[in-house]
């Protein structure tokens, strides 16, 4: 207990950061991922390869790889000063959106092809029959994997802490400087990520019950 | 150009990221230089039949018949792993062997083991390392963690900067500048406490190395930590970076050892006082980190 509290300077805003790069790369992975999802399911074949290829590049690099860059490469390239918290949104965003992609696109492949079908014989445009039609069905029926997904996400913060922001991740190398012990400081790191997983898990099963749908 | 200046970066992303990224190895901070102008090693002489009584440690490296020594391998003058011939040298790891062979042992009878700073306090009570050597600042809340023989060595924080950059000359000069140094280290943790300068000028990496290159490219303006480190680095690139030299903190290093064995902690600070009385300490110090040019004192053993 003496560790958290000593050291509560640190558990509160590092935790706050945290939750700060979740809930902004979460939301910008989400509306990215599923525009992703639209390009790789899209009639013309370009934006098909576009998507393909960007999915295939990010989900085989490792993300550190992708914060090295942001942080240590592209400055060189002298286009847009981005701050390290702002390097660490795009980097976690970029990363993550590739495997929200891959999840709302197994959830389209769920939808009855005669929907997408009878939409159009209707006359709707493609992006009006994505939009209308066949997402809001394909996102309800992944609302577990993509809630894995953003848990993943959640923990994948922490790497940001080699890249100057200091979230929950850094509270340990702090921790050692100062000289308390570590292993139990580590234990309060991990029950604080216990608490925002478990939040989260509250947030699935609320929205799976709303949003079941008898097939 | 812009093409060819991120294939740079990119290799020198890669390189940080597998740790391969050292500046090769210093000219002038003791890296097997045996030239004629270079002061020559210590040797030291092995103590025989060594017993220290009532130490655990001692009893279990008898035992094994050999030493593991905690180091450093990322700070030229201090702790070094030269990667070429996969050698230690440095300050520290020549005190670790001149204890080692007050101990009885050998420098053939060593393992050297790189603990990272956020490891050593494990690593020393679970017994993976016999000591540490490395950059090992001795506070009062580590001392309940850890035991410490020494100080050894009295560094203190200080700012390294690039050669051309006369506006900062102090920690009272660092408004409005960026200042780099090791996540979480004590003296980043001093910058932020003291409000040196303000938050958002804090960028904080996992190695000195990637702050002297974020350095060199203008994006922070000063990387601050112990004056022993700094000094490493300025000697291998004299030509773009120097040391402020006006150190702001005493940062006593000393030797990091089990909490429970008193024995040996007194054996060791045994060692250290007799070679700093007959300059063994001084002839250390001048082949290694003296090459930097700054003479320096040894400290007062502190017996507790």
């Amino acid at each position: 207990m003496d560790v958290l509290l000593d050291n509560l300077d640190l558990y509160g805003p590092f935790f706050w950061t945290t939750i700060k790069l979740f809930l902004i790369s979460g939301v910008a992975s989400l509306i990215f991922g599923t525009f992703l999802a639209g390009l790789r399911v899209s009639p013309v074949p370009v934006f098909r390869a576009i998507g393909a290829t960007y999915v295939t590049l990010l989900r085989n690099t490792p993300l550190t790889l992708v914060f090295v860059f942001l942080v240590f490469a592209y400055p060189l390239l002298e286009i847009l000063e981005l701050s390290y918290f702002t390097a660490a949104v795009v980097a976690l965003t970029i990363y993550t959106s590739a495997f929200i992609c891959e999840v709302v696109r197994s959830g389209i492949n769920t939808v009855p092809v005669g929907q997408a079908e009878a939409a159009r014989a209707l006359g709707l445009t493609f992006s009006q029959i994505l939009g209308q039609i066949v997402l809001p069905q394909a996102i309800r029926s992944v609302v577990p994997p993509l809630m894995s997904t953003l848990i993943g996400m959640l923990k994948n913060t922490t790497i940001a802490a080699g890249f100057s922001v200091t979230e929950a991740g850094a509270i340990r190398q702090y921790l050692s400087e100062r000289g308390d012990n570590q292993l139990i400081g580590l234990l309060w790191v991990a029950l604080g990520f216990i608490i925002l997983v478990a939040i989260l898990s509250f947030a699935q099963r609320a929205l799976e019950r709303r949003w079941s749908v008898a097939r | 150009m812009k093409i060819r200046t991120l294939a740079a970066g990119l290799l020198v992303g890669a390189l940080t990221l597998t740790a391969c990224g050292k500046e090769g190895t210093p000219s002038g901070s003791g890296t097997g230089d045996t030239g004629s102008n270079a002061a020559a090693l210590p040797t030291y002489t092995v103590a025989q039949n060594v017993d220290v009584a009532g130490s655990p440690t001692f009893a279990r490296i008898k035992g094994a018949g050999k030493l593991t020594i905690g180091v450093k391998d990322d700070q030229p003058g201090m702790g070094l792993k030269d990667p070429t011939t996969g050698k230690f040298q440095g300050f520290d790891i020549e005190i670790a062997k001149m204890v080692a062979a007050g101990l009885g042992f050998d420098e053939s009878k060593i393992n050297f083991t790189t603990v990272d700073s956020a490891a050593r306090e494990a690593a020393i009570s679970n017994g993976n390392v016999d000591y540490y050597v490395g950059t090992y600042t001795i506070t009062d809340k580590r001392k309940q963690q850890v035991s410490f023989a020494g100080p050894y060595f009295m560094a203190g924080q200080d700012l390294l900067v690039r050669k051309d950059d006369s506006s900062i000359t102090g920690p009272e000069t660092l408004k409005g500048k960026k200042v780099c140094s090791i996540t979480g280290s004590t003296p980043i943790q001093r910058v932020r406490d003291q409000q040196l300068t303000e938050p958002g000028n804090i960028v904080e990496f996992q190695k000195y190395s990637q702050c002297v290159d974020k350095l060199l490219t203008k994006e922070v303006d000063a990387l601050t930590t112990d004056d022993a480190i700094l000094k490493g680095y300025a000697s291998q690139d004299p030509d773009n970076l120097k040391v402020v030299g006006k150190t702001f903190s005493q940062e006593p290093y000393g030797i990091g050892l089990n909490r429970d064995d008193a024995a040996l902690r007194g054996k060791v600070n045994d060692l250290l006082q007799a070679a700093i009385d007959n300059g063994t300490w001084q002839k250390i110090y001048d082949a290694t980190l003296g090459k930097s040019g700054s003479p320096s004192q040894p400290p007062a053993i502190q017996r507790y």
